[in-house]
């Protein structure tokens, strides 16, 4: 199974694209806005303003053109790499920074956000995901789940059992693998002996598709068939989007300690952003007033973002032990007060 | 004692065992909301302990249905549903089939209410049948309840009759946040009792005195309880009147009504039939030191499971599993300090 891809790696050459002039332009927005935050979501890890972040550098066309082919109703389930995906489905750049400096704020998204917290525990996202889709159909609603993993997260035992169940209860889920091409130092060769990890959905009796993640058309058009087929009540499909980490796992690792900087420079030959750039640019729908334009508006987002995250109020110890049930337990309340008194 | 929310109408007794009891709960549960869903491995055609009996031809095989045989599949899926609005209760077939779920009940149940602040609730059932004396086969016979009651976010209920278990089950899936459920497997069908018809719930998070006495405070849960009533049966016959105490919720844990009891007897008995060391009963008797040690006139002394895993060797695994004699022994002990 060749991936599926629209733009050449180099960005020279675009072939029946599925998608308008201004569909592409709103698409390449989304994506820059997920590299800007990115980008300056480690400079504010490195001066001590956020807690350990896991950066998504190069795969912002993987989880962009997934959460594109949401609607606003349908919810996302992302593992703890998808703050692009997040933002790109509505998660706020200030709620996003209060998340990652860990402050109890930015933990409670917006009501009407069908975003779901990170997920560290791998593979976990997906039975959850499965549920939520499933909870959409018991309620006459029409709502998708998209969820999303890495290629180390396919190792799980949750991931072969949230694919069986999507695929026996036909569920309205969408399943991206961005597979990057590392588990934190463990290359895909030892993870997997078929390299093709679309190929695992014949195994469930749903479809597996395998597309460029560097193409944010290819990752848009193929999870946007997938959205439909879930919404139409045909069942879930396997995504495999072909990408690579160019960061650490987190600010805390060092990828030299196990990978050369030569095969992180031929990735930076396919670079999403700069792909897509290159395209619009041969189709004259973009240009560097446009450019200056946009990152002057994402400036000001970015800057309006850190500022309300500086001011979310400090959390109090006591918090600790809210929001654990309903109603606090007597033990509970007894630390709430010898917490409370400091 | 039947308190708190009965239903509308006042209804009448029926004699029940603890399978048709919970049968009863789960059936009123899925007539009065069409949010609960019932499901586990061979659920549809009733269960192995044929508890969900005919509710998938009265409620439909959308609300009551089978999964495929994969515990963290279970949890994990009626956690997504729980999380988008639906009230489901999940069965694994047994307790001791628990395990491979224990990531999802660890890393999510009880913490997406906390770590959402408030956004997202779990509420969900778990039931599970739990516990040895029927002699089943190798890791059916677990109480693995004490590694339950340590998640934080996650209630333990364990009922001891069938009246209680209709009642607390009820309350279960009608709480807004994660409960597991062990059904006593030696209690399912060795009990019949009068039961009240209709709707009725009873408390979470509390422990109730299942007989008074002075002499000693008998505490248990589950299956233990009608051991330890039995063994207050036989000291009342000498003229030792034990008290007993029914924990019912093992999380949140009702220490009052222990500390009370104790305080008034002054000795203390933990039973359980899990693995003795690091079981609730252990925690039973820290909160007794740490809170009434001045009242106690004996050392806090706890009768449960051997430092061995539940045999599956039926000739003998009546050895493990406590029993009245047993714990008229440890009685005898505090009696005599």
């Amino acid at each position: 199974m060749e991936p599926l891809r629209f733009i050449a790696e180099d960005g020279g050459r675009a072939d029946r694209l599925p998608f308008s002039v201004d569909e592409l332009v709103r698409g390449y927005r989304a994506m820059v806005r997920a590299r800007f935050f990115d980008e300056r979501a480690m400079t504010l890890q490195r001066q001590g303003r956020l807690g350990v972040y896991p950066p998504y550098k190069g795969q912002e066309a993987a989880q962009v053109g997934a959460a594109l082919a949401l609607a606003p109703d349908d919810w996302l389930v992302p593992s703890y790499r998808d703050t692009g995906a997040a933002l790109a489905h509505g998660l706020p750049m200030s709620q996003a920074i209060l998340y990652w400096r860990a402050t109890p704020a930015g933990w409670r998204y917006p009501d009407d956000l069908r975003v779901l917290p990170f997920y560290i525990p791998i593979a976990t996202q997906l039975l959850h995901a499965v549920g939520v889709a499933s909870a959409g159909r018991f309620q006459d609603e029409d709502w998708v789940a998209l969820t999303t993993i890495g290629d180390g997260g396919t190792s799980e035992g949750d991931f072969h059992e949230a694919l069986n169940f999507a695929a026996v209860y036909s569920a309205p889920v969408v399943l991206l693998v961005e597979n990057n091409g590392w588990a934190i130092s463990v290359p895909t060769s030892k993870q997997m002996r078929n390299p093709r990890i679309a190929d695992r959905a014949a195994g469930y009796g749903i479809p597996g598709v395998v597309v460029d993640g560097n193409d944010l058309t290819a990752v848009w058009h193929a999870s946007r068939e997938a959205v439909q087929r879930a919404r139409d009540g045909e069942g879930p499909t396997l995504i495999e989007a072909v990408t690579y980490r160019m960061g650490p796992h987190t600010s805390s690792d060092d990828p030299n300690r196990y990978r050369s900087a030569d095969s992180t420079a031929a990735w930076e030959a396919r670079d999403p952003v700069a792909r897509l750039r290159t395209a619009l640019g041969a189709m004259e729908a973009w240009d560097d007033e446009r450019e200056e334009a946009m990152v002057a508006e994402l400036t000001e987002e970015w800057q309006a973002a850190v500022r309300e995250a500086d001011e979310a109020p400090e959390p109090e110890p006591q918090e600790i032990v809210e929001q654990v049930f309903e109603t606090m337990t007597p033990d509970a309340r007894t630390a709430w007060e010898v917490l409370r008194r400091g | 004692m039947v308190e708190a929310a009965r239903s509308e109408t006042e209804a009448g007794m029926r004699t029940m065992t603890m399978v048709q009891a919970i049968h009863d709960a789960l059936d009123l549960a899925l007539e009065r909301d069409p949010q609960v869903l019932l499901f586990g491995e061979d659920v549809g055609m009733g269960g192995v302990f044929r508890v969900s009996d005919g509710l998938r031809e009265a409620h439909g095989e959308r609300r009551v249905f089978d999964t495929p045989l994969a515990e963290a599949g279970i949890v994990g899926y009626g956690i997504g549903l729980a999380l988008a609005g639906m009230r489901p209760i999940a069965e694994i077939q047994f307790a001791g089939f628990l395990y491979p779920a224990l990531d999802q009940i660890l890393s999510h149940l009880g913490r997406y209410r906390h770590r959402t602040r408030g956004r997202f609730t779990v509420p969900m059932v778990i039931r599970a049948p739990y516990g040895g004396g029927v002699h089943t086969p190798e890791q059916h016979a677990d109480s693995p309840e004490a590694i339950l009651a340590h998640v934080p976010g996650v209630k333990v209920v364990i009922p001891s009759s069938p009246e209680r278990a209709k009642g607390l089950l009820l309350a279960a899936i009608e709480d807004p946040d994660p409960v597991f459920f062990l059904e006593s497997i030696k209690l399912y069908r060795s009990v019949k009792a009068e039961v009240p018809e209709g709707h009725y719930r009873l408390e979470l998070g509390r422990a109730r005195v299942v007989r008074e006495g002075n002499a000693a405070t008998l505490v248990a849960y589950g299956g233990m309880v009608e051991v330890c009533v039995k063994a207050a049966e036989v000291a009342a016959r000498e003229g030792v009147e034990l008290e007993v105490i029914d924990l019912e919720t093992l999380t949140p844990f009702d220490a009052e009504t222990v500390l009370a009891s104790v305080e008034k007897t002054g000795r203390a008995v933990v039973v359980y039939e899990a693995r003795k060391i690091g079981g609730f009963g252990a925690e039973v008797a820290a909160r007794i030191a740490e809170d009434a040690i001045w009242s106690l006139q004996a050392p806090v002394l706890r009768v449960a499971g051997w430092d061995a895993p539940y045999p599956p060797f039926s000739a003998i695994e009546h050895h493990y599993r406590p029993d009245a004699r047993r714990v008229l022994e440890a009685v005898r002990q505090v009696l005599a300090a």
